[in-house]
């Protein structure tokens, strides 16, 4: 049911095709009604008319008969209309194409009516508007029935005619009903109708195949279009669509390719700017480390002779030094991120084990130094992924680093964890930890959490760790606590894998 | 690394941002090195011929001849060590620059101590080996600083001889490319291990039958390189 329902929403020619059927078949259900109510009517009038005619020369000559025994008994008369009925059953035999039934004489009290029938009918039977009419006046009546025959269930279409005859002589009554078959006409009516639903039904499959195929003609060049501005999406922009003819698909695919032509033009401008952003932000690096590299060679010459110097000069040198380093690296941090901007940046991929990158990380003289303690949790499996063993190595010193600078916490935990999809390290500290969106705000560049603080560092570190874990197609997040502290988890996708589920679970989250 | 000697090193540097090439000097000199500089492509060979020196320290993007031309100039007459700078560690002129012969390269910036280090590792004379080695059909010679193959002198660059007497020194050892960096190249960090791979495969051309069927010395994946004990 959901399946159908899926095809119904995403297929449009599923809807015409449907819809098409529903509607045409509502039509021809109309049409072959009204059709059918027109035959069946016009069949049953040009039988009624000669009925009617066939059974008034029958009257007559009934009439006739009876005028003839003027003279006789009461008895005689009535007997000479029995024996018309009776030579009527006899002589016709099954070909007859209508029955008698006499009624009569009628009398006027509510006395036993003797009733000769020249087929099983009763007198019950007959439309019994009808007999009232033919009993109480003169002239003639019809009606169409369904008449039950005697001793069997089914009954029959037919038309019935009735008349009084008046016996001259003895001043009784009688009523003549002439009883024609429609059975004929019935059964050309539902020969008419088979026909009806066949052709009907015929139709409206026709109607749904020439839908199919008219939708098809329409959708195939707009599923086209879909298929190339799929690829399109994909980054291939080579690709047009097939123009033939003048007409709507045709002009829609000139338009499809001019709107094609213009994104790869605009694309292709982009491009450019961002190559030539690119060799700009390259040649300024190259302007700029040149004379960096002699005010910094300048600086450490004179850094290594500041014994010499008075107090004064002497600071000047250390600080001219320590300046011009965090310079420098604020310097190469900018031409990371702006590689990374440029999309130039690129993995120099090798097979590496997270857990050895957590053990050498820890053993990093700096922390030591600090008097930062290391745990390590969970490194005793090798963790391997293919990653840049450079940028692996900066995302984790750099996530160290920082947890030593500014969390306050004197140890640190370092925890590697994986799982089918992904390898996962998380670094964690217990000190003043993060407050409201700034496990969102540490990635912002130049963001400090105290900008009264300064503590050296380029305030890009974390900016940068998070674009080398996009490069590898993984993700870096941080969650905190205030007072209690952070942790930022580093999520590296095994190879086919994906860094959606990650090995890890914040437990400052 | 034994360091005294009675000859002062000559190092030519090559360079055209003057003040650059001054304060090169100013470091140099410091260090007990003689100095010349040459501010252009098309007289670094000149000053080659009329300096003699024993290192040279180039700059690859030069006014008149560039860099790497350069290099492949003096490489055509001499073997003597060459570093270049360059200011794009990530260009491929970097690969190109070593492929053109240079043994080494400086990023800028960088510290006076590393330049020195680096300097100072082509400078010194191999310590590998204090006594000829005889390694299968190979016969190395460190007093001579010469190498031979069945009797056949081989034409090695003193990068490359120090390469692989590191690597015959010790065949029981799987030398990874971070450990030749700190004992060939004289790196105190972590390097560009792309210089290591140019130089084995430069040297395997020179030493090897056949480069891609290595007899001498083989490459242990994902590791380093080992030298194969030749049979007895």
């Amino acid at each position: 049911m959901g399946r159908l329902a899926r095809v119904w929403r995403r297929s449009i020619q599923t809807r015409v095709v449907t819809s098409t059927i529903l509607l045409s078949t509502l039509v021809v259900a109309l049409t072959g009604w009204a059709l059918l109510r027109d035959v069946a009517s016009g069949l049953a009038d040009s039988r009624r008319a000669a009925a009617v005619s066939e059974a008034r020369s029958g009257f007559d000559y009934a009439q006739t008969q009876l005028d003839a025994t003027v003279e006789t008994e009461q008895s005689t008369q009535s007997q000479a209309l029995t024996q018309m009925v009776d030579s009527l059953t006899r002589s016709r035999g099954a070909q007859r194409t209508y029955e008698l039934v006499l009624e009569g004489p009628l009398l006027t009290d509510d006395g036993e009516v003797p009733v000769r029938s020249s087929a099983a009918i009763g007198a019950g039977s007959l439309p019994t508007d009808l007999a009232d009419a033919v009993r109480t006046g003169p002239g003639t009546f019809w009606r169409y029935s369904d008449l039950a025959l005697l001793g069997s269930s089914t009954s029959e279409p037919s038309v019935v005619v009735g008349s009084q005859l008046r016996a001259p002589g003895s001043g009784d009554t009688y009523a003549l009903f002439y009883l024609f078959s429609l059975e004929d006409q019935q059964e050309t009516l539902d020969l008419v109708r088979r026909a009806l639903l066949l052709g009907g039904l015929a139709m409206i499959l026709m109607v749904g195949g020439v839908a199919w195929l008219v939708s098809r003609q329409v959708l195939d060049p707009v599923r086209m279009a879909r298929r190339i501005a799929e690829r399109y999406a994909s980054g291939n922009l080579e690709q047009r669509m097939h123009v033939s003819g003048e007409d709507d698909i045709a002009r829609l695919s000139t338009s499809f390719n001019q709107m094609a032509a213009s994104l790869q033009r605009q694309i292709r401008r982009l491009e450019n700017l961002s190559r030539l952003q690119q060799r700009f932000v390259s040649d300024v690096s190259h302007e700029l480390r040149t004379p960096l590299t002699t005010v910094q060679m300048a600086s450490e010459v004179l850094y290594d002779s500041r014994e010499g110097f008075d107090p004064q000069t002497a600071r000047s040198a250390e600080l001219l030094k320590g300046e011009l380093d965090r310079f420098e690296s604020l310097l190469s941090d900018l031409l990371d991120l702006s590689r990374f901007d440029a999309g130039a940046a690129q993995l120099e991929l090798d097979t590496i084990d997270m857990s050895q990158v957590a053990r050498a990380a820890a053993g990093d003289a700096g922390l030591a130094r600090a008097g930062i303690g290391v745990r390590l949790v969970g490194v005793e499996a090798p963790a391997v992924v293919e990653a840049d063993m450079r940028r692996i190595d900066r995302i984790v010193r750099n996530l160290l680093t920082n947890a030593a600078k500014y969390s306050g916490s004197d140890v640190v935990e370092i925890e590697v964890a994986q799982n089918d999809e992904s390898v996962s390290l998380a670094v964690r500290d217990f000190g003043v930890g993060l407050s409201g969106d700034e496990n969102v705000r540490v990635f912002d560049r130049f963001w400090r959490a105290d900008p009264a603080r300064t503590q050296g560092g380029t305030g890009l570190g974390l900016a940068i760790s998070r674009e080398d874990a996009a490069l590898h197609g993984g993700t870096l997040l941080a969650w905190g606590r205030a007072g209690e502290g952070s942790e930022f988890i580093l999520t590296i996708p095994k190879p086919e894998g994906s860094a959606r589920n990650p090995a890890l679970d914040p437990v400052y989250a | 690394m034994s360091y005294r000697r009675t000859k002062r090193d000559r190092v030519l540097v090559v360079d055209d941002d003057a003040s650059l090439a001054e304060m090169l000097t100013i470091v140099l000199e410091g260090e007990g090195l003689t100095t010349a500089v040459c501010r252009s492509g098309d007289r670094v060979m000149a000053a080659f011929t009329q300096f003699k020196p024993d290192v040279v320290l180039l700059d690859l993007m030069l006014p008149g001849l560039d860099g790497m031309s350069v290099c492949r100039q003096i490489r055509a007459t001499s073997e003597v060590p060459i570093i270049m700078l360059t200011a794009k560690a990530d260009t491929p002129d970097v690969v190109a620059g070593l492929e053109a012969g240079a043994d080494d390269y400086i990023t800028k910036p960088f510290k006076n101590t590393e330049l020195v280090a680096r300097l100072r590792a082509r400078l010194r004379r191999s310590d590998q080996l204090a006594e000829p080695l005889e390694f299968g059909d190979i016969v190395l010679d460190p007093a001579g600083h010469t190498v031979s193959r069945k009797g056949e002198p081989l034409e090695l660059t003193p990068l490359e001889f120090d390469l692989l007497a590191c690597l015959l020194s010790d065949p029981s050892q799987v030398f990874t490319r971070e450990t030749l960096l700190q004992k060939v190249w004289g790196y105190h960090h972590p390097g560009d291990t792309k210089l290591v791979n140019v130089h084995m495969t430069r040297l395997r051309s020179k030493i090897e039958d056949d480069a891609d069927d290595p007899r001498v010395i083989r490459t242990v994946r994902g590791v380093g390189y080992q030298a194969i004990l030749p049979d007895a």
